[in-house]
C-alpha cells in the first residue's frame, strides 16, 4: 500500500469524470415534517422508520439521538422527544417547490433524493463567471424559498462532490470546491464508510485499509477478481473516476391550481362559487395534457395562516364539478371532524395527485354507460347527505358481526386498502359465531334482560360454567316472556395482554314469540349485538 | 318385458325428485319474467323460491312492495335481481347485516347503502330510484299520501322496484312472516342453523284469502327455498364439548 496515487492520465482518461455541483440540505426530513406541520425549528424530532431513527433534528442530535437507534433507545436519551412516522410522500412534496426554484435558474437539475439535488458545473460557472459565484447564486435562491443551512460541493463526480458539500459544519463556509483533477487526493483521507457498503468496508477494515485511499491504490484488475463488478464500481468512486453523469430531470407539468381569495371568504357557497372558474381550468388544463385525475389534494389555508389538507379519490376521474363538491365538503368538514376551520379561507390550492392517461377512461360508444349513471346518481345523493352518507360494504375477518362489516363512503378506498380487507377475510377467525350470519345486527350494542329461574342472575364463572340457566329473556324495551332455546356460553378472549382487548361470552337465544337474538355477556352485563329477523 | 320398463322409469327420476322441481320452477319464473303482464309492466328476474310467493310469479319493475317484520325476507327479494347484475340500494338501515346480505346472494360490488338519510328520506330515495334497479328502505313514520304517490310515479317512470320495510299504501303486495321456527338450537346446546317460516302475502290483485306458503329462510346450507316435502333439513349437529370450549385467543 505505497504506491503513489493512480493519475488519471494514466487510466481511464477516455472517461474523466463530470465537474458535478451537488446542493445539500441538512436535516432535510426533519425540516420539511416541521415546515408542513408548523412546529418549532429547533424542537428536537426523530422521524421513525420500520421502528428505528431515520432522522433526527439538530437538537435531538445534541441529545445524543442518532440515525439508527430504536426508539426507545432514543426516547431514552433525549426525553422530550417528538416522534413521528417518516413519510416519503411529504418529504418529496415539499422539496418540490426547492427542486423547481434551482431548475429557475439551472437548468439540467438531478433530484438525488429528498434534500439533495446534483447538476453539472460546467453550465452554470460559465454564465456566472465562475464556480464560487454559481454556487453562491444557487444559495442566494434557496435563502429567497426559505431554506436555510443549505450547503454545497463541486468536485469531479457526484461523489465527491457529496463528500465536500456534506464534509464541513455549517458554522464555516457552506461552499467547498475541489480544483479539477485534485478529487483523488481530496478523497483519499476518507474512511471507506462513505462508500455506502457496510459488508465490503468491514471487510476492507479487516484487510488493513482504512481509508478510500488506500483502496485506491489496489489494482483494479485484483479489485475485480476479489469482490466483482459492484467491488470495481466502489474502486472507482474511491479513487476520484465516478463513472456516473447528472441525469437530469424532465421537470414535471405543474397541473395544481391556486386561488387566493381577497378578503378571505368565510361562507362555503362563497367559495365554492369563486372557485367554480379554477375548477373548470383544473379539469381543462389536465384534459389539454390528455390525462384525467383519479385522487386529487385540496389544501385550505385561512386567514391566520392555518392550513389544512387532505386526499380525495373518485372512483372514476374527477370532473370541474367533482372537483367542487369535494372543496365544498372539505370547506363544511363534512369528511372529518380535524378539516373544520375556525376563520375564514384566505386560499385554496388544488393538485391532482395520481393521473392516468384519458384514453383509459374513455366511455365506450355502447355499454359502459350504466356505471357512469350510477355514479352521477350517487353524487347527487351525496350532495344530499355528505361525503359519509353514501356508503358500500365489505366484508372483513373478525369474530363478533359488528367487527365483520366495513362501511367505506362511495368512491373511497377501505382503511389500509383493499388488500388489507382480503387479508382478514381471509384468516380463520376460530371461534366466531356458526350457522346463518344475523340480517340486523345494531350498530350500538342494546341492553336486554336475561334470568334465571326465580329471578337469578345468570353469570358465567372463571371456569366457564353457568350459574344458572336462563329461562326468562326481555328484548330492549320489551317485557319478559320465556325462552324457548339456546346456547351457549362461548367465550371470545381478544388480545388479552392489551388493554383494548375484551372477555366475553356470547349465546344464542330463541324467546317466546320465535325470535332469535345473538347476546353477549360481559362485565357490564347482558347486551343484544344481532337479531336474525 | 313392459313391466320392467315401468319399473326402470321412475328410477330415472326418482335420483332427483328437486333438481326437476325447482328447475321447472325456475323456468316458470323466467317464462313470465319475460312476458309482460301488464302493459306498463315488466318482471325483474327472481330468485325461484321468492317467485311462487309472489302476485303473477315474478318481482315486477316500477312498483313497490311492502315487507314486514323480517329484513332477512327482504334481503331474499333483493337478491334475485342483484344477482342478475342489477343494482340495489338499502335506505335507512343502519343496523343492516352485510354479511347476512352477501349470504342471500347479494354482490356487495352492486349495493349502496344510506344508513341515515334523516329527514331527506324522500328525496334520497327518488334520487337512488332514479339510477338503481331495486331500492329497499324503511319508510318514515309520518309520510303524507302526496309524497306516497309522487313516489309511486316516480318509480313507474323509471321503470325501479321499491322493497318497503314496513307499510306502504300502495304496494303490489305485502309479505307478512309468521311462526318462525328456528332449527339446530336445544336447550343449551346447539347453534342456530335453519328457519322455517310462513310466509303470507296479500295483495291488490289477490282476492281472497292470503296467500300462505312455508319457506326455509334460510335453510341449513344458508339458501332460500319453499319448504315443501322434503322434510326436516339434515342439521349437522354439534359435539356440546366443542362448542363449550371452544376458546378464541388472537
Amino acid at each position: 500500500m505505497t504506491g503513489p496515487l493512480p493519475s488519471p492520465s494514466s487510466r481511464m482518461a477516455a472517461s474523466s469524470p463530470v465537474r458535478t455541483l451537488l446542493l445539500w440540505c441538512p436535516d432535510w426530513p426533519t425540516d420539511a415534517v416541521a415546515a408542513e406541520l408548523g412546529l418549532a425549528p429547533d424542537a428536537p424530532l426523530a422521524l421513525i422508520d420500520r421502528g428505528e431513527v431515520f432522522a433526527c433534528s439538530a437538537a435531538a442530535r445534541a441529545e445524543g439521538v442518532r440515525r439508527g437507534l430504536r426508539v426507545r433507545e432514543a426516547q431514552s436519551r433525549c426525553t422530550g422527544l417528538l416522534v413521528l412516522p417518516y413519510d416519503p410522500v411529504l418529504d418529496h412534496r415539499v422539496f418540490e417547490p426547492v427542486v423547481a426554484a434551482v431548475e429557475q435558474i439551472v437548468p439540467g437539475v438531478q433530484l438525488s433524493r429528498p434534500g439533495t439535488c446534483v447538476m453539472r458545473a460546467r453550465g452554470p460557472s460559465r454564465y456566472y463567471g465562475g464556480e464560487r459565484q454559481a454556487a453562491e447564486a444557487l444559495l442566494h435562491t434557496l435563502g429567497s424559498v426559505g431554506v436555510a443551512g443549505a450547503q454545497v460541493g463541486i468536485a469531479d463526480g457526484p461523489f465527491a462532490a457529496e463528500q465536500a458539500a456534506k464534509l464541513h459544519s455549517p458554522a464555516e463556509e457552506n461552499i467547498r470546491i475541489v480544483p479539477a483533477g485534485s478529487s483523488p487526493e481530496f478523497l483519499a483521507p476518507f474512511g471507506v464508510e462513505l462508500l455506502a457498503r457496510p459488508e465490503l468496508a468491514a471487510l476492507l477494515r479487516r484487510l488493513g485499509i482504512h481509508t478510500l485511499g488506500s483502496f485506491a491504490r489496489l489494482d483494479e484488475m485484483q479489485v475485480r477478481d476479489r469482490f466483482g463488478p459492484d467491488g470495481v464500481l466502489a474502486h472507482r468512486l474511491a479513487s476520484g473516476f465516478d463513472p456516473s453523469d447528472v441525469d437530469a430531470r424532465v421537470p414535471p407539468a405543474d397541473h395544481s391550481s391556486v386561488v387566493e381569495f381577497e378578503p378571505p371568504l368565510d361562507r362555503v357557497d362563497q367559495v365554492a362559487f369563486a372557485f367554480r372558474t379554477a375548477a373548470e381550468e383544473f379539469v381543462a388544463r389536465l384534459q389539454a395534457s390528455s390525462l384525467v385525475a383519479t385522487a386529487i389534494r385540496i389544501e385550505v389555508s385561512t386567514e391566520n395562516g392555518d392550513s389544512r389538507s387532505r386526499t380525495w379519490l373518485h372512483p372514476r376521474f374527477f370532473t370541474a364539478g367533482d372537483v367542487l363538491d369535494r372543496v365544498r365538503w372539505q370547506v363544511q368538514g363534512a369528511g372529518i371532524a380535524e378539516s373544520g376551520l375556525n376563520s375564514a379561507i384566505a386560499k385554496l390550492r388544488v393538485e391532482p395527485e395520481s393521473v392516468d392517461p384519458a384514453g383509459n377512461h374513455e366511455a365506450g360508444l355502447y355499454g359502459g354507460a350504466t356505471d357512469e349513471r350510477i355514479h352521477s346518481g350517487l353524487s347527487r345523493v351525496q350532495s344530499m347527505v355528505g361525503h359519509t352518507g353514501v356508503l358500500t360494504a365489505r366484508i372483513a375477518g373478525g369474530r363478533q358481526p359488528s367487527d365483520r362489516r366495513i362501511l367505506v363512503p362511495w368512491g373511497d378506498l377501505p382503511p389500509g386498502g383493499e388488500a388489507s380487507v382480503r387479508a382478514s377475510q381471509g384468516l380463520p377467525w376460530p371461534g366466531r359465531v356458526p350457522g346463518p350470519p344475523p340480517a340486523t345486527v345494531f350498530p350500538e350494542r342494546r341492553r336486554v334482560l336475561v334470568s334465571g329461574a326465580g329471578g337469578a342472575d345468570v353469570a358465567v364463572d372463571d371456569r366457564g360454567e353457568l350459574s344458572a340457566v336462563p329461562v326468562s329473556f326481555a328484548e330492549p324495551g320489551g317485557k319478559p316472556g320465556a325462552v324457548s332455546a339456546w346456547a351457549g356460553p362461548w367465550p371470545v378472549t381478544e388480545r388479552w395482554w392489551d388493554a383494548g382487548g375484551r372477555r366475553l361470552n356470547r349465546f344464542q337465544l330463541v324467546d317466546e314469540s320465535g325470535g332469535a337474538w345473538l347476546l353477549v355477556l360481559d362485565d357490564s352485563g347482558w347486551w343484544a349485538e344481532a337479531r336474525y329477523d | 318385458m313392459s313391466l320392467s320398463v315401468a319399473s326402470s322409469r321412475p328410477a330415472v327420476f326418482a335420483g332427483s325428485p328437486v333438481p326437476v322441481a325447482s328447475q321447472v320452477a325456475e323456468l316458470q319464473a323466467r317464462i313470465r319474467g319475460m312476458q309482460r303482464t301488464r302493459i306498463d309492466s315488466q318482471g325483474l328476474p327472481t330468485s325461484p323460491g321468492i317467485a311462487e310467493l309472489l302476485p303473477g310469479g315474478v318481482l315486477r319493475a316500477g312498483t313497490a312492495y311492502s315487507v314486514h317484520e323480517s329484513t332477512s325476507l327482504a334481503l331474499a327479494l333483493l337478491a334475485g335481481p342483484s344477482a342478475a347484475g342489477a343494482w340495489c340500494s338499502v335506505v335507512g338501515l343502519p343496523a343492516l347485516g352485510v354479511e347476512a346480505a352477501a349470504a342471500a346472494g347479494i354482490d356487495l360490488d352492486r349495493l349502496v347503502l344510506v344508513p341515515d338519510p334523516g329527514l331527506q328520506w324522500l328525496q334520497v330515495t327518488a334520487a337512488l330510484a332514479d339510477v338503481v334497479t331495486v331500492v329497499l328502505a324503511r319508510p318514515p313514520a309520518a309520510l303524507s299520501a302526496a309524497e306516497v304517490a309522487r313516489l309511486g310515479s316516480r318509480l313507474r317512470q323509471r321503470g325501479s322496484t321499491l322493497i318497503a320495510l314496513g307499510d306502504w299504501p300502495q304496494s303490489e303486495a305485502t309479505l307478512r312472516v309468521s311462526d318462525d321456527r328456528w332449527m339446530g338450537l336445544g336447550d343449551g346446546h346447539g347453534y342456530l342453523a335453519a328457519r322455517r317460516v310462513t310466509v303470507s302475502v296479500t295483495g291488490r290483485t289477490l282476492t281472497g284469502k292470503p296467500r300462505r306458503k312455508q319457506l326455509w329462510l334460510p335453510d341449513a346450507e344458508q339458501g332460500i327455498r319453499p319448504a315443501g316435502l322434503a322434510g326436516v333439513p339434515a342439521v349437522r349437529p354439534v359435539p356440546a364439548n366443542q362448542e363449550r370450549h371452544e376458546m378464541a385467543v388472537s
